[in-house]
């Protein structure tokens, strides 16, 4: 058997899109738990530069940052392939992940470090909806899932959108994925939750809350 | 031949990293100069997610982003390869790629500083994320991030930390002290020096020269 670890936090959106990589392929790997704040020494030598989770660990050697060990499953376990098969189909992907990437943290931002000043909120606000709408209709379009049929690289990348916006909606009561604004993305959020190797890789979503819940207070 | 268009604008540090990534490869194509100020209807028509350059266009295609352009012509035209074979190379590459890509905000926030405080805040980010490169990166003395040979890594922090040098000039900044950063300084040394890069290297007084009176502008110095 390959020696493969995974240090997470239960919690983590990034931690899960390995977890589902490693699934989706029939991966097994050793799960190993580690405290959100620094503390743990393997993390550190693993994970110098950023010393965050999720870190892969395959064979002694680490990798980190999630997109980056999701390419490296990729690249090193080719079979049930996460990217489509076309060069150009593969930079398409490649496109949605980095508008992902770069649009994430503005929309959590949103629910975990409001602004406190109302015109500037309301301006947040419209940019998350303006995002959102680029990936309603352009990046989902008419496809059941950014990956087509069947979930791809780039879902696993949205997959924070749900679920954890779940949470993040309903402490805050900031219906951002409105379903009669956001179709598409909306059935997503409820069509990707279905795929079986993710429902049954979900954090609890009570503990979840709950655990939101806190570290929005801890910044508020 | 390769029906290849590339939409760019000439100083742009990310429109550099596909110049550069092209004529690397030996590939010819029709570069098309956008005005920023007024996007050609064909810019819009293929990046409408950020009617931004640069945009190659393959075949009638368009690919978006600067990076994703460049991974997209290493595996088409696989000679003088930019990513490594070894997925666990590959790997380190791509995280450094990605680093380069989260230092990209400290230059709008550098070049649209409205005040001393500001400015500093966005020198400070800029000094943190070389002293990672510093540190992290260059430690064994090698020639390139990517060995002997350069790679997708230095093709990503390459155009960024020309430009980084070319906007300490523009807002009276030091960033990339020698004293403190001697290994990014000699890598750069090694870069701009390479084959085919040098003969394809931004004209920092030509850049300035254009950005100096548009800076002026929009920033009057007091």
């Amino acid at each position: 058997m390959e020696d493969i670890k995974v240090l997470g936090f239960w919690s983590s959106p990034y931690v899960h899109r390995v977890i589902w990589a490693l699934k989706l392929k029939g991966i097994s790997y050793e799960y190993i738990e580690v405290e959100r704040h620094g503390k743990s020494q393997l993390l550190r030598q693993s994970n110098p530069v950023y010393n965050k989770v999720p870190v892969l660990i395959h064979g002694g050697k680490s990798i980190a940052e999630s997109m980056v060990i999701l390419q490296y499953i990729e690249d090193t376990w080719p079979h049930n392939p996460l990217l489509p098969n076309d060069p150009y189909d593969r930079a398409l992907a490649r496109f949605w992940i980095k508008f992902g990437e770069d649009s994430i943290a503005s929309i959590t931002d949103l629910f975990m470090r409001p602004s406190k000043d109302e015109k500037e909120r309301a301006i947040e606000i419209e940019k998350a909806q303006e995002t959102l709408q680029v990936m309603e209709e352009k990046g989902i379009g008419e496809k059941k899932f950014f990956g087509g049929n069947n979930i791809g690289m780039v879902d696993l990348a949205y997959g924070l959108l749900c679920h954890w916006l779940e949470g993040l909606e309903e402490i805050t009561g900031l219906k951002l994925i409105d379903p009669s604004r956001f179709p598409r993305l909306h059935a997503w959020t409820q069509n990707f939750k279905q795929v079986p190797v993710i429902k049954e890789n979900l954090p609890d979503y009570e503990k979840l809350v709950v655990h939101l819940q806190w570290r929005r207070q801890q910044y508020m | 031949m390769e029906d290849l268009k590339l939409h760019g604008f000439w100083y742009s540090p990310f429109t550099v990293r596909v110049v550069w990534t092209l004529k690397l490869k030996g590939l010819s194509y029709e570069n098309i100069e956008e005005d920023r100020s007024n996007k050609s209807p064909q810019l819009l028509q293929y990046n409408p997610v950020h009617k931004k350059t640069p945009v190659l266009v393959h075949g009638g295609k368009p690919i978006c982003e600067s990076m994703v352009i460049v991974e997209y012509i290493d595996e088409l035209w696989p000679q003088n390869p930019l990513l490594p074979h070894d997925p666990y190379e590959r790997a380190q590459a791509r995280f450094w790629v990605a680093f380069a890509e989260q230092m990209v905000p400290v230059i709008p926030a550098l070049v649209y500083s409205t005040n001393a405080e500001e400015k500093e805040k966005a020198v400070e980010k800029a000094r943190e994320h070389l002293k990672v490169l510093e540190d992290h990166c260059l430690a064994d003395k090698r020639k390139f991030f990517g060995g002997d040979k350069l790679n997708i890594v230095d093709i990503a922090f390459g155009s960024l930390l020309e430009f980084l040098i070319t906007l300490e000039d523009l807002k009276q900044v030091k960033i990339l002290v020698a004293e403190k950063f001697p290994l990014l300084h000699l890598w750069l040394d090694n870069f701009k020096n390479a084959p085919i890069i040098k003969e394809n290297y931004p004209d920092r007084e030509k850049i300035l020269a254009t950005m100096k009176p548009a800076m002026e502008r929009r920033f009057p110095s007091s």
